[in-house]
């Protein structure tokens, strides 16, 4: 992440070690008020911590203002960080095609709460497969996501969530139990039809794959 | 650590291998098939990792498994002879290479290739199976990581060897014999014993 604000790009300028962005704290601050907790620069990124309450507004906002048009996001991930009093991170990063610029948004949330945010995926698209993953390795919830399900793990794991801090390396189960478990699993369940979103397009296939399909040859319809 | 000792209906009794007696048809038939089939193993390779990059190096023009009689990759498991599990299984892929394995017809036998397949390698983790051999049933094993072609051709150079001193007069031959109905080859105790943390990893233990 080094380059700073606006640097990727060659934005005439703007320079590559300046931390200036459109997205000045003061501005934001200006906005949302007690919403923004803290601002910080960070090798030259900007770097915004927010209210969970508050934060899918400040998203929306900040995509679809003039001047600011966050129309892209890099990357949505989650930080837990070693000690155990210090909240969970979820972080945005987001980035401005148009301008060139970019700006990062987090949102702590204490780990005595439930950890849910809002969904993004109204916002950007994108978010769907990172939603879900942020979901299956560290068991944030997003609120308003259409399809929350694990993505990397299989969704009968039930060992927890493998990112978190407090998960032991070989996960919680003996060898012998993940062994069993992996031996009772159905492999047909980890590919399904609707997996690979055919299912949707089902009355437009041609009429041999969707004999093949009914038979169940690569999974199985509901 | 202290192996136990193996023993349960997986090792065929005293009584069962005495019970037969080789002759000489026996082993002149033993003899030509042994020949024909270690001389036209074809592989299915079940590639997952970086192992895999050295098998197609294996199989490629310069070191040629094709002079083994490997000509034809057998992506489809019906026909093939031979399961190469080249690089690491998660627990999420290892229900499928069982189902594959299920799905070759006899005889058939498996490689596993590299440490990840053998033993879970440096992956001693939540999502590795810790050693292929706790899914299917293993003939040869190769080490390295990943193993050069090299050290490949030379399991596979074992595996002939093995299979030509087979005999069909050992009824135990072709026999895959679960310990108990959940489908495990190995008892579950003995996998929990094998997978005991060893090296570096001993202090990531799961109270942590």
């Amino acid at each position: 992440m080094s380059g700073g604000v606006g640097g990727v790009g060659g934005v005439s300028g703007v320079s590559p070690t300046s931390p200036t962005s459109p997205t000045s704290p003061t501005s934001l601050t200006a906005q949302f008020g007690s919403a923004i907790l803290r601002t910080a620069v960070s090798c030259g990124d900007q770097i915004v911590w927010v209210a969970r309450e508050r934060a899918h507004d400040i998203l929306a906002w900040l995509r679809d203002t003039p001047g600011q048009q966050y129309d892209y996001l890099t990357d949505l991930t989650a930080v837990d960080y070693r000690d155990p009093e210090r909240p969970l991170e979820v972080v945005y990063q987001l980035r401005s095609l148009q301008l060139g610029h970019q700006l990062r948004v987090k949102i702590p949330l204490e780990k005595s709460e439930p950890l849910e945010v809002a969904s993004v995926y109204d916002l950007w698209k994108g978010a769907d497969w990172l939603e879900r993953e942020v979901w299956d390795m560290f068991g944030v919830h997003f609120k308003g996501h259409p399809d929350l399900r694990r993505i990397l793990m299989w969704e009968t794991y039930a060992e927890g969530y493998p990112l978190r801090k407090d998960f032991p390396l070989r996960g919680h189960f003996s060898r012998a139990e993940q062994t069993r478990q992996a031996l009772a699993a159905n492999p047909e369940a980890h590919y399904s039809l609707e997996e690979l979103s055919i299912a949707e397009a089902y009355d437009e296939l041609p009429e041999d794959v969707k004999r093949r399909m009914a038979k169940g040859e690569r999974g199985f319809v509901e | 650590m202290g192996l136990s000792e193996p023993q349960g209906p997986g090792a065929p009794s005293s009584a069962e291998i005495a019970g037969v007696s080789p002759n000489f048809i026996t082993t002149k038939l033993d003899f030509l098939a042994n020949w024909a089939r270690s001389n036209s193993l074809w592989p299915m390779p079940f590639g997952t990792a970086c192992c895999a990059i050295e098998f197609m190096a294996t199989a490629a023009s310069r070191f040629d498994i094709s002079r083994f009689g490997m000509e034809r990759m057998s992506f489809s498991p019906r026909q093939a002879d031979v399961l190469i599990c080249a690089g690491r299984l998660p627990f999420k892929l290892a229900p499928i290479i069982r189902r594959i394995w299920d799905q070759m017809p006899q005889p058939k036998w498996c490689i596993s290739m590299g440490a990840c397949a053998s033993s879970g390698g440096i992956f001693d983790t939540y999502t590795m199976v810790q050693g292929i051999d706790t899914i299917v049933p293993v003939d040869v094993y190769v080490p390295g990581c990943p193993p050069r072609p090299e050290g490949l051709m030379y399991g596979i150079m074992l595996l002939q060897k093995k299979i030509k001193g087979e005999t069909l007069a050992d009824p135990t031959l072709r026999q895959e014999r679960l310990v108990d109905d959940r489908g495990f080859f190995i008892p579950p105790e003995t996998i929990d014993e094998l997978s005991e943390p060893f090296g570096n990893s001993v202090h990531q233990t799961r109270s942590a």
